[in-house]
């Protein structure tokens, strides 16, 4: 009995291969959306847990020389003295014309965690190879792409341990390559000390001891790009959650009268519902699989840029290259079948419940009364209000996801009710038939459209919203870029020693020198930096301030103030004239707040010489430097002081390079709101199909009463489109709002700084035609059948029985 | 004449080979007649009625309404004689469920361009519908459904009539005092009636009755 | 005998985490471009206290039982490892040699340990033998004598991130050489190393321990040992034992444990006047007798040691099962008390357990 009625319900799909399709691209595409975004998620957090296990020699405390290089000597007395330190030199290399940046190791001494060598790759290492002529090296596997054809690199083997563009390999190998032999760039410190030792100061006194670079916390500095990451998953899930939703009913309501004959037949409700589960278990894994396949593609090709970001944002070092995580794959496959279930759940229970004699004619499987219109949007306010509450409810990033989830969500459950009105309002105010039936008949297909334009509603609510935040943010930037930028070059003196020699050549040669010296302090009691700038016009000009007192460059220039970034300001809610701990003892009122995009941490500026003063050992190591030649300087610069004493940025480059993290920032952003458009539209795509055939006995008697079919299917597109352009145009606001929230709310909470908010209309228009033309790609299918549709189709609908 | 019909076939395919339900069909109606249709269930009544309101097209023969032929009109035209020379009440109603009584009434009226006020409150009046206006067809009963229907129809003032099985779904006092009021409106408005029926008893209040058998007229 | 260890170096460059199928460590490997061990070389010193840098592998082993003034029993090991990639000497980098020291200190409830690497032809590690110090970084086992009598006088010194210890070494007695003068068959397919030993050591010094210092005296036994292929492929691991009878006699004795034959065993006992008998393959007969679980393996840290030719028929046990030496290749090694035919204490060294 089970079999035959498994076959009855499955000869329906061999007989609708369409819907089949429909159904499988549903799951397949929410499980993609879905997966992609986990995906990279997965990934991104994957390698920072990496980066914590293989840290790299910066990650452990050092000991420097401050003259550039420690000689093997040294390095020698130590290590007998009782010190475990491994040596590192690293050195900038040409390859081609290819710059690469050559670190060396001592493999045997060095804490594993600065070694990049993975168990997979030991069986494929000499150890004899690695550390005689010409060595090995272990590099990016893009790296080595882009240095494929120079041959005066060692062998190089992919490592993906690596970051871009460095090449790690034995010292012996590596100082001979940068010609720079019994000399190391520094010495990195084992975190574990045997009992005792010598004195540092008895073996070399000229030895600095650094602590380890401080490493932000990766994980809480990505949470909030994550956190946005994740919002679009839910986002996809939701919008998936309604394709699947459609095609699962659209399946269900087909085979109604299947079902009624199986049940009169004697098949009992639970063995159909059991059969149904199994047909839908089965289903949603083809469909999952499909879906992880679609994920895993996408993903991939979004993860360059995600790794770009994070980078760019917050150096996180994230390989550009997915890898396949089985969990990853079984959690998007648990997902579809989730989905499936969910989105069936109605489907299910409106079969069990369905009474054997029940009319096997098709009913709208979506009809919603108006009292429940009226209470979803209830709900729906309540939602918004609960969102906008919980600004002063809750703390930090949670308050402003809360607050876009109740907009969002709000406002989709606020669009059928909205819409209801407005059609309403059409057809009262429309005399003639054919447009009181068309806003009419719009509004009764309301309830079976509406969870495809409330997914309608959140992409497109979502663009404008994210468009409208990476707008104002790129405007933003981009002046704050012109103004934070002010000087031709930017120079570090790598060795302290010619410091002074520097400043006193550059004396004449340039229009203004502007040297900047930083010390790390606790700001408020948590780390931050402090620079110390001298008093000059291109400040006064051109520094980003954001708000300050009368006078604030003269009162900087005397020492009797300090200006604080906006995050500073944010997070220890200070105002100018507040005072503000530079350190023990060292407090100062606040002169003004500037604005410091892209950086995390606290940051405070006083004048030079107060800085100076209070550290008088602290030597000058960075210049901006006025020049009307800064390329004829940089040239004249590298010729005088060597390749490796300085290192010099134009500002042209640091734009450049800051425009295009910015750009990759926002690419993803970008791709997956289209992607989640198209979803939307997939979704009414659906919801049409799954209406045009309950739409027959509603079109028939208007087809009889003497309207063409062309002119039927007119009205569909039409009505597709009206749609579409109303809900754009409630998601204009809630886009807007959303955009509000994501700068003067989740921005402030993630990055501390707060961004003026710029709108697009230009944008918007585009987007409206995006909308309508998924309104019309999804209408056009029905229409066009409709328009197919024979006479005799619509005849059976007037035949007594059916 | 009203209605001509000459020599019509039509078949349906049906399985693997043609179902053959009309086979050479001739009828005629002159203004202010009434016709009924008698015949078995699965006789072609229906399928002979849909021909002749212009819903679908006979394999051979030809049908003149109200002086123009029907035979190779296209689509638009079709929509047009439906709409400006036929009225429709169908064995189902089949009422616009998105409007409401009112909206349903005027609705072919409108779309034929003559839309009469006055006319529809009389109709309405007559038809007892008067407190049903604001009401959806979905809220109403069978019996209700079909007074709007006939309304819908007669709305339009149609040059023809055709009438689907109107008693199937009433009980027999109400069918009987709803055909009366409908001959009435009919002879009012000196259209054709052409009646699908399967009761002998609806079919001898009109004046004409020919009985659909073996795809013949007899 | 802890070549496995040595060759490990090898291995550890590459990062290998895993035991080779093929022999422990990966030892059994062909000793391609090294020389090999032959009989009948005669020995010369000073020179061969120094390295042998065309050989493979090579060690100076130190062993110590010792009594601290808190009455307690203690060991040390002390070990420089020396492992060619090349059988070639050169200054910096580049140069095959690899160095590694190995620090062990056993208390009855404690075991502490601590590992040195280091490349060589940099300075940070070597055997010098004018006058003899071998040492890495701040690790050092030096002559006080002269040359010609290096290791008459001797002190040890290393130094762990929890304990150090420093001791003086005096030799009673002379020089050993074990095996067929020197010349130590390691299997019946005639693998071999050079092997001599220095087991008449009185050793004193001071042991630096968390809970403070203690003082230390007793008795030491110095290995030196250099091959280029002691193992046969399927051999997977040896037990080792170097004891000092009460009477003033020793006994140094191995088995080699093979996965396809019977285990290859090798003695010498040497008299008090310093005189060995070698005793070839069979004639020891080490039985073990009680397993420890120790770091996940079943380990028999007691055991049944028979000469009959020698009427020698003992139990040793470890004076704390747990002396792990959880190093980058790890093996068991740690003092013994003797009980039996004869009475004394020792050292015993375990390798190629695995863990279960």
């Amino acid at each position: 009995m089970r079999r035959v009625a498994l076959l009855a319900l499955l000869a329906h799909w061999r007989r609708r291969p369409g819907q089949l399709a429909t159904l499988l691209i549903g799951i397949a595409l929410a499980t993609a959306l879905w997966s992609a975004v986990q995906a990279i998620n997965v990934e991104a957090r994957a390698s920072y847990d990496r980066a914590a296990t293989v840290l790299g020699p910066d990650r452990y405390e050092t000991l420097s020389d401050p003259s550039g290089a420690i000689a093997l000597e040294t390095f020698i007395a130590l290590r007998r003295g009782g010190w475990l330190v491994s040596p590192v030199l690293q050195g900038r290399f040409v390859s081609g014309d290819i710059p690469v940046q050559i670190v060396g190791l001592e493999m045997l001494t060095a804490p594993s965690g600065a070694v990049p060598i993975t168990p997979a790759s030991e069986g494929e290492i000499n150890p004899l190879e690695m550390i005689s002529s010409p060595g090995l090296g272990f590099a990016a596997p893009e790296t080595i792409a882009l240095l494929e054809s120079s041959d005066n690199l060692p062998p190089l083997q992919p490592n993906e341990f690596v970051p871009p563009s460095q090449i790690v390999m034995d010292i012996g190998i590596a100082e001979r390559l940068l010609d720079r032999q019994g000399q190391m760039s520094f010495l990195m410190v084992l975190p574990e000390q045997p009992l005792k030792q010598t004195a540092l100061s008895e073996i070399s006194p000229d030895l600095v001891l650094n602590s380890a670079e401080q490493q932000a916390d990766l994980a809480r500095l990505t949470n909030s790009f994550h956190l946005n990451l994740t919002a679009f998953g839910m986002l996809s899930f939701v919008v998936g959650l309604f394709i699947v939703h459609g095609a699962i009913g659209l399946a269900f309501e087909q085979r109604r009268g299947t079902f009624r004959t199986l049940r009169a037949l004697g098949l009992p409700a639970r063995d159909l519902m059991l059969i149904l589960v199994i047909e839908l278990l089965v289903l949603a894994m083809l469909a999952g699989a499909i879906g992880i396949a679609i994920g895993y593609a996408i993903a991939g090709a979004l993860l360059p840029d995600v790794a770009a970001t994070l980078d760019g944002l917050y150096g996180a070092q994230v390989p550009g290259i997915l890898s396949f995580s089985p969990a990853w794959a079984l959690a998007a496959l648990a997902f579809a079948i989730f989905g499936a279930l969910v989105a069936a759940g109605q489907g299910l229970w409106r079969v069990q419940s369905m009474p054997l004699l029940a009319s096997a004619q098709s009913r709208a499987w979506a009809t919603v009364s108006a009292v429940s219109l009226r209470r979803q949007a209830m709900v729906g306010a309540i939602l918004i209000v609960a969102g906008i509450a919980s600004i002063w409810l809750f703390d930090g990033l949670l308050a402003g996801f809360a607050l876009l989830a109740g907009l969002l969500l709000g406002s989709a459950l606020l669009l059928p009710a909205a819409l209801a009105t407005v059609l309403s309002i059409g057809a009262s105010t429309s005399r003639n038939a054919e447009g009181q039936w068309f806003w009419a008949d719009t509004r009764q297909q309301l309830p079976g459209l509406s969870l495809a334009l409330m997914a309608l509603l959140l992409a497109l609510a979502a663009n404008i919203g994210v468009s409208t935040m990476v707008g104002s943010f790129r405007l933003t930037f981009t002046g704050w870029l012109d103004q934070r930028l002010a000087s031709e070059l930017y120079v570090t003196v790598t060795n302290a020693a010619e410091s002074d020699r520097f400043e006193t050549w550059l004396n004449g040669r340039v229009d203004a020198v502007l040297p900047i010296i930083s010390v790390d302090s606790e700001i408020e009691g948590i780390t931050g930096e402090i620079y110390g700038v001298v008093d000059h016009e291109t400040y006064r000009e051109n520094w980003p301030i954001l708000v300050s007192r009368q006078g604030v460059w003269d009162d900087l220039a005397t020492g009797n103030s300090a200006l604080i970034n906006e995050q500073l300001a944010y997070r220890e809610d200070l105002s100018v004239g507040d005072p503000v701990s530079l350190g023990p003892g060292w407090t100062l009122p606040v002169a003004g707040i500037y604005s410091d995009y892209g950086n995390p941490t606290g940051q405070v500026m006083v004048s030079l010489e107060l800085l100076e003063s209070r550290y008088p050992d602290r030597p000058r190591l960075s210049f901006g430097l006025r020049t009307d030649e800064p390329e004829a300087l940089a040239a004249t610069l590298r010729d005088e002081f060597g390749p490796d004493a300085l290192r010099i940025v134009d500002q042209a480059t640091i734009k450049n390079f800051s425009l295009r993290v910015f750009e990759r920032t926002f690419t993803v952003t970008t791709a997956l709101n289209v992607l989640t458009l198209s979803v939307a539209a997939f979704a009414m795509l659906t919801a049409l199909l799954t209406l045009a055939n309950l739409r027959l006995p509603q079109l028939a008697p208007v087809w009889a009463l003497g309207m063409t079919r062309k002119r039927l299917m007119q009205l569909e597109l039409l009505r597709s489109l009206a749609l579409a352009a109303l809900t754009f145009i409630f998601a204009v606001p809630v886009g807007l709002a959303l955009a509000w929230s994501l700068l003067a709310v989740v921005n402030v909470e993630a990055f501390g700084w707060r961004l003026p908010m710029h709108v697009f209309p230009t944008q918007w228009l585009v987007l409206l035609l995006l909308a309508l033309a998924a309104a019309l790609i999804a209408a056009a299918l029905p229409a066009r059948r409709l328009a197919r549709t024979g006479p005799a189709s619509f005849l059976k609908v007037f035949a007594v029985e059916r | 004449m009203l209605v001509e019909a000459i020599d019509i076939h039509k078949s349906y395919r049906a399985g693997d080979g043609q179902l053959s339900v009309l086979n050479g069909v001739s009828l005629e109606l002159g203004e202010g007649e009434t016709l009924a249709l008698t015949g078995e269930s699965g006789s072609g009544k229906s399928t002979l009625l849909h021909l002749l309101a212009a819903l679908d097209t006979p394999d051979e023969g030809s049908i003149i309404l109200d002086d123009k032929p029907l035979i190779g009109l296209d689509d638009v035209r079709r929509a047009e004689i439906r709409r400006q020379t036929i009225g429709l009440v169908f064995q189902q109603f089949n009422l616009i469920p998105a409007l409401d009584v009112d909206a349903n009434i005027a609705f072919q009226a409108k779309l034929a361009g003559r839309h009469d006020t006055t006319w529809q409150k009389e109709l309405v009046g007559r038809l007892g519908l008067t407190e049903l206006l604001s009401r959806y067809p979905e809220q109403l009963s069978g019996g209700q459904q079909q007074r709007v229907a006939i309304g819908r129809a007669l709305a339009v003032r149609p040059r023809v009539l055709m009438v689907d099985e109107p008693t199937g779904n009433l009980d027999e006092a109400s069918a009987d005092a709803v055909m009366g009021l409908l001959l009435d409106l009919v002879s009012e408005t000196n259209a054709g009636l052409l009646m699908v029926t399967h009761s002998t008893l609806l079919a001898g209040r009109l004046s004409r009755c020919q009985h659909l058998s073996g795809g013949r007229l007899e | 005998m802890n070549a496995n260890v040595l060759s490990g170096l090898v291995m550890l460059l590459a990062c290998s985490a895993t035991v080779h199928a093929q022999g422990f460590a990966g030892l059994g490997t062909e000793a391609e471009g090294f020389t090999v061990p032959t009989p009948d070389r005669k020995f010369e010193f000073p020179q061969d206290h120094g390295a042998h840098p065309t050989y493979r592998i090579e060690w100076w082993y130190l062993t110590s039982n010792l009594k601290g003034d808190d009455g307690r029993n203690y060991g040390i090991q002390w070990t420089l490892f020396r492992s060619a990639l090349a059988p070639t000497e050169q200054d910096g980098w580049q140069n095959p040699q690899l160095w590694m020291g190995h620090a062990g200190l056993t208390t009855p409830d404690k075991h502490f340990h601590a590992e040195r690497l280091a490349r060589g032809g940099i300075g940070q590690a070597g055997v010098s033998i004018e006058p003899f110090t071998a040492f890495i970084d701040d690790w050092s086992l030096k002559s006080l004598s002269p040359a010609d009598d290096a290791f008459d006088n001797l002190s040890v010194t290393a130094t762990g991130s929890d304990f150090s210890y420093r001791l003086s070494l005096k030799a009673t007695g002379p020089l050993v050489l074990q095996g067929d003068q020197g010349y130590s068959v390691k299997s019946s397919a005639g693998q071999a190393s050079y092997y001599y030993s220095q087991p008449f050591l009185e050793v004193s010094g001071t042991l630096k321990l968390p809970d403070g210092e203690v003082s230390v005296s007793g008795q030491g036994w110095l290995d030196r040992e250099w091959s280029s292929q002691p193992l046969s492929e399927t051999q997977t691991g040896w037990d080792w034992v170097s004891l000092h009878f009460d009477s003033g006699e020793k006994l140094m004795g191995f088995r080699l444990r093979d996965r396809q034959a019977d285990p290859f065993t090798s003695a010498t006992w040497i008299g008090s006047d310093g005189t060995p008998f070698p005793l070839s393959d069979g004639k020891l007969i080490l039985t073990p007798l009680a397993q420890s679980k120790v770091e996940g393996r079943s380990v028999p840290t007691s055991w049944r040691v028979e000469v009959p030719e020698k009427s020698i028929d003992v139990q040793i046990a470890a004076v704390n099962p747990q002396s792990w030496m959880s190093v980058s290749f790890p093996y068991w090694e740690g003092p013994v008390s003797i009980k039996g035919s004869h009475s004394g204490v020792g050292y015993l060294e375990m390798t190629g357990y695995r863990p279960e």
